[in-house]
């Protein structure tokens, strides 16, 4: 447990405990995605994690405090370097370009003790994994994972072009037989009927990707029978930039103006008062907050709450969703 | 009506439904006695499904089979008892395909055992239908001694392998597919309460 801050009487759970670390290494993959590699600060072996889990990384851009998700995908076995590996998106709020080009190796930074929303479900009598550019990451630390365990998988990736692949080549040159590459710009695309058709009982699907490609796949096991329980996805929403908004912060007594490139979430810990998060991608539920008044309109983003709470108007996941109106006062 | 409401319990005590018709592949159906009953029903609100369907039943003195039979499923079995249609019900999972859906209907024995059955395949407990029909008999199992009791409908019970006096608990074991039974006289030996029916 981390320290109490002063003065309050309850210790708070705000994210994970936190980990001080170097940045020991960046490596280009291609045109948009890099590798950073970190060792702790301290000189000690990092907590083991699962395939699957992610980190938090905290940035300091300017006077803005970032927090994302990031997908560990070093070997879990591996106790004295994380990795990640990050897209650069050039349209987003500047979580990644922050990480892309100020960031470099030597670097002191923050991360959280991993969390894993996305595991293995070690029931599995073979595990099927569909990823789509990015999201090949949390499937690179599950494969050594169950690599290590002599755990049956499969893999199908799918991504834009060959120069666009990241660690295909690791893939295919280690599991020739297992790793599967699908190239658009090859007209290359996973046949997914005939890939669900004839998958042993006690198959396990996981899909991490764009959200278009993980609707087709979910809908798809759905109608051909596959059982939710073993249908799983990780979709983390980074925030939105929007319109500034103001919010009152009913318990705590404060207001505050959430700025155009920054999340509810972090406005509301830019004032010092600390919701519970874990993901800060709409997909843990940890940060869910009640509203107490409303004049306006709901950018609700999050798949956590039911669409009957999002239309409520009484239920808001700050992490990625917005508003636009007069009025928000909020139960924090 | 074959069907019983059951009373609220703790959570550890499994709860059925009523089987639906859901998209699949193939299908395998597993009952005994009325459970019978329950498919008929489904056959008649969806008479398709029967052509890729596998029904295994155990009639248990009922006179069910005939007309199971007559709904033409794809593949039809009929077993003296679950231990026999056991290695049958082993052979059809581990053959099975992803997108097999499993409904059991029947009494919570047989039920439990078949669920426990696909589990062992991989398949995830929560995925399966269940519908209770006909007896409330229990599959017991006793605490102190491990062993089993089939159709069990008496609380308290005396172990068939021990010979303690068990009480029957809604406290259900998902692995061994049967109610715990706990000694009702530890404390004061022979002071044992007599015998219901359970849900009398």
């Amino acid at each position: 447990m981390s320290a109490p801050a002063p003065n309050s009487t309850a210790p708070k759970i705000m994210g994970a405990e936190k980990i001080k670390v170097i940045v020991s290494n960046i490596v280009p993959l291609n045109d948009l995605v890099t590798r950073f590699e970190f060792k702790r600060t301290d000189g000690t072996i990092f907590p083991t994690f699962s395939g699957g889990a992610h980190t938090m990384i905290e940035m300091q851009d300017g006077d803005l405090k970032r927090m994302n998700p990031y997908s560990l995908m070093s070997d879990p076995a591996e106790r004295d370097t994380y990795a990640i590996s990050v897209r650069r998106d050039d349209h987003g709020r500047g979580g990644s370009l922050f990480l892309h080009q100020k960031v470099q190796v030597g670097d002191t930074m923050t991360l959280s003790y991993p969390v894993n929303l996305f595991s293995l479900d070690l029931r599995a009598r073979k595990h099927l994994f569909i990823a789509g550019g990015i999201g090949i990451t949390p499937f690179m630390a599950q494969i050594k994972q169950l690599n290590a365990a002599n755990g049956k998988w499969e893999l199908h990736y799918s991504c834009r072009s060959p120069e666009l692949g990241s660690y295909v080549d690791e893939l295919t040159s280690k599991h020739p037989h297992s790793a599967n590459v699908y190239y658009d710009d090859q007209k290359q695309f996973i046949d997914l009927h005939t890939l669900l058709d004839g998958q042993p009982i006690g198959t396990h699907l996981y899909v991490c990707g764009p959200k278009g490609m993980i609707d087709w796949v979910r809908k798809t096991a759905a109608a051909a029978g596959w059982p939710k329980a073993h249908v799983h996805h990780e979709e983390f929403l980074a925030p939105k930039p929007g319109k500034p908004f103001a919010v009152r912060l009913a318990k705590s007594g404060l207001a505050v103006e959430v700025g155009a490139h920054e999340s509810l979430l972090e406005a509301i810990e830019r004032l010092g008062v600390e919701p519970p998060y874990l993901c800060r991608g709409g997909a843990c539920g940890q940060c869910e907050t009640d509203v107490l008044e409303s004049d306006g309109t709901f950018i609700h983003r999050d798949h956590w709450l039911e669409d009957y709470e999002h239309a409520s108007g009484t239920k808001i996941m700050p992490c990625v969703s917005r508003f636009e109106g007069k009025t928000l006062v909020l139960d924090r | 009506m074959s069907t019983f409401h059951f009373p609220e319990s703790i959570r550890s005590r499994p709860v059925y439904g009523r089987l639906e018709a859901r998209p699949g592949k193939a299908h395998l159906m597993i009952a005994d006695a009325q459970g019978a009953e329950a498919i008929l029903g489904l056959a008649l609100q969806v008479p398709e499904l029967m052509a890729k369907t596998h029904v295994i039943f155990i009639p248990k003195g009922t006179d069910f089979g005939p007309k199971l039979q007559a709904l033409s499923p794809a593949q039809y079995y009929e077993g003296p008892s679950y231990a026999a249609a056991l290695s049958r019900i082993q052979r059809v999972l581990s053959d099975a395909a992803m997108g097999l859906q499993i409904y059991l209907t029947g009494t919570e024995g047989l039920m439990g055992q078949a669920q426990n059955a696909a589990m062992q395949a991989g398949y995830d407990y929560t995925a399966i239908q269940t519908e209770h029909r006909g007896s409330l008999a229990r599959r017991m199992q006793c605490v102190h001694c491990k062993g089993i009791t089939e159709d069990v409908i008496l609380d308290p019970f005396e172990c068939s392998h021990c010979g303690l006096n068990l009480f029957v608990r809604d406290h259900y074991s998902r692995r061994i597919a049967a109610f715990q039974g706990v000694c009702i006289d530890a404390e004061d030996p022979g002071n044992v309460p007599p015998s219901q029916e359970i849900y009398s």
